[in-house]
């Protein structure tokens, strides 16, 4: 059993969303830890449109995701929010004494008294080619990452997209795998102009294949794959392999929540609109992962959620303190906390 | 006002009138047009809202950009004819436009 991290809140998502929550709590004095999936801060804002300008944060006539990312983590850095990253959430319990356990995919515990869900969409994942039947070879010959590239030695390797990931991989497991083809629908790439170049000069000396095309088919015994089909501009070529590995970019998906225990409505998880708890008290969702009579999936409906939460949320942490409600503005303490008086 | 017709995967046609200058992706979520997903909401980020355009019409309509030609590569059966339609801007000239939801969105 690995060391336990003991916090007074963990929140699941470091989107917009989570990040002001620490804010809210941490005027309350509450720390905060956060658990995401991304390898960063900023959700959907970081991952699917960081260039792309939001118009509808108060004051804000225009802002770029990422720079709402990065004034959010500007704003809370007098908390010291601590973070962990990619990682996902795999468990979720309550404990006997009270309070929760929180358990990621790679058995890190923490336990805390509040949990807060602020999990947007739900967690990103990679997407799922759609080859008919590849579920079966998933986990044995067909993986969407590489965590060890020793289980990727000595064989036949397809690997599928035009990204940096699908790139790098392509040059990093070149050495030691037995065969590398390489299968992009087009001659272009998104991934970065030096290692396509690098490619195409393994491919030059024959020492990697480049194939244009989908993969529409794959065959073998079981989990263990022995070919694919790939449907080329020349028809169909079939490419002998013993691992795949296809980088289709990434996916929201509800995962592990679900598994919880938790109320859920269409993926969505029902709240009060007073303290934005779940079912269970204790576990609260803000942003777009909750719902209520006239929910909108907006930032800003999030940071008020978020605010509201962490009343409740100090309730439960300091159960008979009175909380003084103060404003920033005026409040010496509020500053003292915030570092600016 | 712009006609565009979506044919559904199974064949339901939607005939909808739309605005110049709202995306094609924005009129087949408005008109519940089934298949077209639009997970990122039009940012050009998902892949979700993919669409045939009718072979009379692909010249009109014109080639994506990098960054969809990019976005296509998430997508489901990628034909030359494939479009995002969240980057289809409805103007004049599409009046008529013809266009089909693929089986599935990736």
């Amino acid at each position: 059993m690995s060391d336990v991290t003991k916090t007074d809140v963990v929140i699941i998502g470091a989107g917009p969303v989570g990040l002001f929550a620490v804010f809210e709590l941490g005027l309350l004095d509450l720390k905060c830890h956060l658990i995401d999936i991304l390898d960063r801060p900023g959700g959907q804002c970081a991952e699917l449109y960081p260039e792309k300008p939001i118009y509808d944060i108060p004051a804000w006539p225009s802002i770029s995701a990422q720079g709402l990312v990065d004034k959010l983590t500007e704003q809370i850095a007098p908390f010291n929010p601590s973070f962990t990253f990619n990682r996902m959430v795999s468990a979720l319990e309550k404990l006997p004494e009270g309070g929760f356990r929180v358990t990621t995919d790679e058995n890190e515990v923490f336990e805390a008294k509040v949990v807060v869900i602020a999990a947007g969409g739900g967690s990103f994942q990679p997407k799922r080619p759609p080859i008919p039947g590849i579920e079966a070879y998933e986990g044995e010959s067909v993986f969407y990452s590489v965590r060890r590239m020793e289980d990727f030695r000595g064989h036949d390797l397809l690997i599928v997209g035009g990204g940096d990931s699908a790139l790098d991989w392509t040059l990093n497991l070149q050495p030691i795998a037995k065969s590398v083809t390489l299968v992009h629908r087009r001659p272009e790439f998104r991934a970065s102009p030096d290692s396509v170049n690098k490619m195409f000069a393994l491919q030059e000396t024959k020492q990697l294949h480049f194939q244009i095309g989908q993969v529409t088919a794959l065959a073998g015994e079981g989990a263990t794959l022995r070919s694919a089909t790939v449907k080329g501009p020349d028809g169909d070529v079939e490419v002998a392999c013993t691992r795949l590995l296809p980088f289709f970019g990434l996916t929201m998906k509800l995962g592990p929540i679900a598994d919880w225990g938790l109320d859920l409505h269409e993926n969505v998880i029902p709240v009060d609109t007073e303290k934005f708890q779940t079912s269970t008290p204790g576990i609260f969702a803000i942003g777009d992962i909750n719902w209520y009579p006239g929910k909108l999936k907006l930032i800003l409906s999030g940071f008020h959620e978020a605010a509201l939460m962490a009343q409740a949320a100090k309730h439960i942490v300091a159960p008979g303190e009175r909380i003084v409600f103060q404003y920033t503005t005026s409040s010496t303490s509020l500053q003292k906390k915030l570092g600016v008086s | 006002m712009t006609k565009l017709t979506f044919i559904a995967f199974d064949g339901t046609r939607f005939d909808v009138e739309a605005e110049n200058g709202s995306t094609v992706m924005e009129n087949a979520i408005r008109n519940s047009v089934p298949g077209i997903e639009a997970e990122c909401g039009g940012a050009c980020a998902c892949a979700t809202c993919h669409v045939y355009v009718d072979e009379a019409w692909t010249e009109v309509v014109g080639e994506p950009e990098a960054m969809e030609e990019d976005m296509l590569d998430f997508a489901y059966d990628v034909r030359p004819n494939s479009r995002l339609s969240c980057q289809i801007k409805v103007r004049s000239e599409l009046d008529g436009l013809v266009v089909s939801v693929p089986e599935r969105q990736g």
